[in-house]
């Protein structure tokens, strides 16, 4: 299917990208497309202007700042995945990148687009959740910074205003591992379970449980309190809503919630 | 109307393009590129897989406007002064196709993931194929078309 027409403006910086949000209300930023371009084809989004932050280089990094890994929001899944310094200090991401999507997904989608969509079905953000990631955003009033946890407000819904650019993404030394249940390869997930060690602590992030990502919290609890993982992931769908679709019903997905936090947990 | 300049199988094509135009649409349509193929149009099966800068995407799910600068590679440009590319003989050899229809896309695919590992396991090579699609259930020939084409040092 062909989108709609709409008007195509590339940013030279990020500066330009605001500017050029705030000329249209009815602008979507593009980086690279494999959220949007698909939801542009079956037009069930009709957006009057691109604007293109797809060039800007300086936001595709990956470095240390202090006690933290900062991830510039262009930073491609491909890169994620094989970047050394998270693979070496924060594994769970480098992993989760490694599995959305397919290799041409990952050539093209980027860390930034796949967060600010907030697709409850997609793997970035629970881990991001799971992590206590910070998320920095650049509009019209200044730079921000949004914890994980105050970013994801509903589905398809984010704290970013419309004249936002997601800029950098910070997350901490962590181990774990994100397990992903799909019915076949390069579904989105059925169920996604993120499981992080950091600081001492264990954080269990759950994805298509809900409207947005979300905290196994009766299971951390639960871990807390001293409980094995065998326990402690019988409340894996604790507080969440499932939803029923052509890829599960909202009993099996809580059933796939609690085996694979088990297995998840396990692997810690 | 944009104004692109793309390197299409080491030729530069200039060309005004609507912003909409999918560059799978650019290849066919505009330049005649007609051996890849649209297969699902929904980022799926991968039959229209071609390489932007060396590395496989699908080019129903990426805008002319977005490889304006970039080198794209189709199933037409891999073949070498009437040579079959190595990954292109293997495929042959190897009968990894039916009726042909995902071949392009797979051929593509297969080139990105031993320009990336050389050496694949079978199990790397499954998992590198995910992005696409055959649906003549050929994938266990492909899978040895791959192997053979890595040991032939495509």
């Amino acid at each position: 299917m062909i989108p709609a027409a709409f008007e195509y403006r590339r940013a030279g910086s990020v500066d330009e990208a605001i500017e050029l949000l705030g000329s249209d209300p009815d602008s979507k930023l593009l980086a690279g497309g494999h959220s949007l371009i698909p939801l542009l084809r079956l037009r069930f989004a009709r957006p009057s202007l691109l604007v293109d932050v797809g060039r800007l280089e300086d936001l595709r990094y990956v470095r240390e700042d202090g006690d933290r890994i900062a991830i510039g929001a262009l930073t491609r899944h491909a890169d994620l995945a094989a970047d050394p310094l998270l693979t070496d200090r924060c594994a769970p991401l480098a992993q989760a990148a490694g599995l959305v999507g397919d290799p041409q997904v990952r050539h093209r989608g980027t860390i930034g687009g796949s967060v600010a969509h907030g697709d409850p079905a997609s793997d970035l953000p629970t881990i991001l959740l799971s992590l206590d990631a910070d998320l920095v955003a650049r509009g019209p009033g200044g730079e921000r910074t949004i914890p994980a946890g105050e970013f994801f407000s509903g589905m398809f819904e984010t704290a970013l205003e419309p004249q936002d650019v997601l800029t950098e993404i910070r997350v901490p030394p962590a181990t774990g591992t994100y397990l992903k249940f799909v019915r076949r390869a390069q579904d989105w997930a059925t169920v996604g379970v993120a499981a992080a060690r950091l600081d001492g602590r264990v954080q269990v992030g759950l994805t298509s449980m809900g409207a947005t990502p979300l905290r196994a919290r009766g299971v951390e609890e639960a871990l807390a309190g001293g409980a094995s993982p065998a326990e402690a992931a019988e409340r894996a769908a604790e507080g969440t809503a499932p939803p029923s679709d052509v890829s599960g019903s909202a009993e099996y997905r809580a059933h796939l919630a609690r085996v694979l936090v088990r297995r998840a947990l396990e692997a810690l | 109307m944009t104004q692109v300049a793309i390197t299409v199988n080491g030729e530069r094509r200039e060309a005004e393009v609507e912003p909409r135009q999918l560059l799978v649409y650019f290849l066919r349509n505009q330049l005649g590129l007609t051996g890849t193929n649209v297969g699902c149009d929904t980022s799926s099966c991968g039959a229209c897989t071609v390489l932007v800068d060396g590395e496989s995407v699908k080019s129903c799910t990426v805008f002319a406007v977005q490889a304006d600068g970039a080198e794209v590679t189709t199933i037409e440009g891999l073949a070498e002064n009437g040579e079959l590319h190595p990954v292109q003989q293997a495929f042959h050899e190897q009968h990894a196709l039916q009726c042909g229809y995902c071949t392009p896309g797979f051929v593509m695919a297969a080139v990105s993931l031993l320009r990336e590992n050389p050496s694949p396991s079978e199990e790397q090579i499954r998992h590198g194929l995910e992005g696409n699609l055959c649906r003549c259930t050929g994938y266990h020939n492909i899978v040895k078309a791959v192997q053979a084409a890595a040991e032939a040092g495509a």
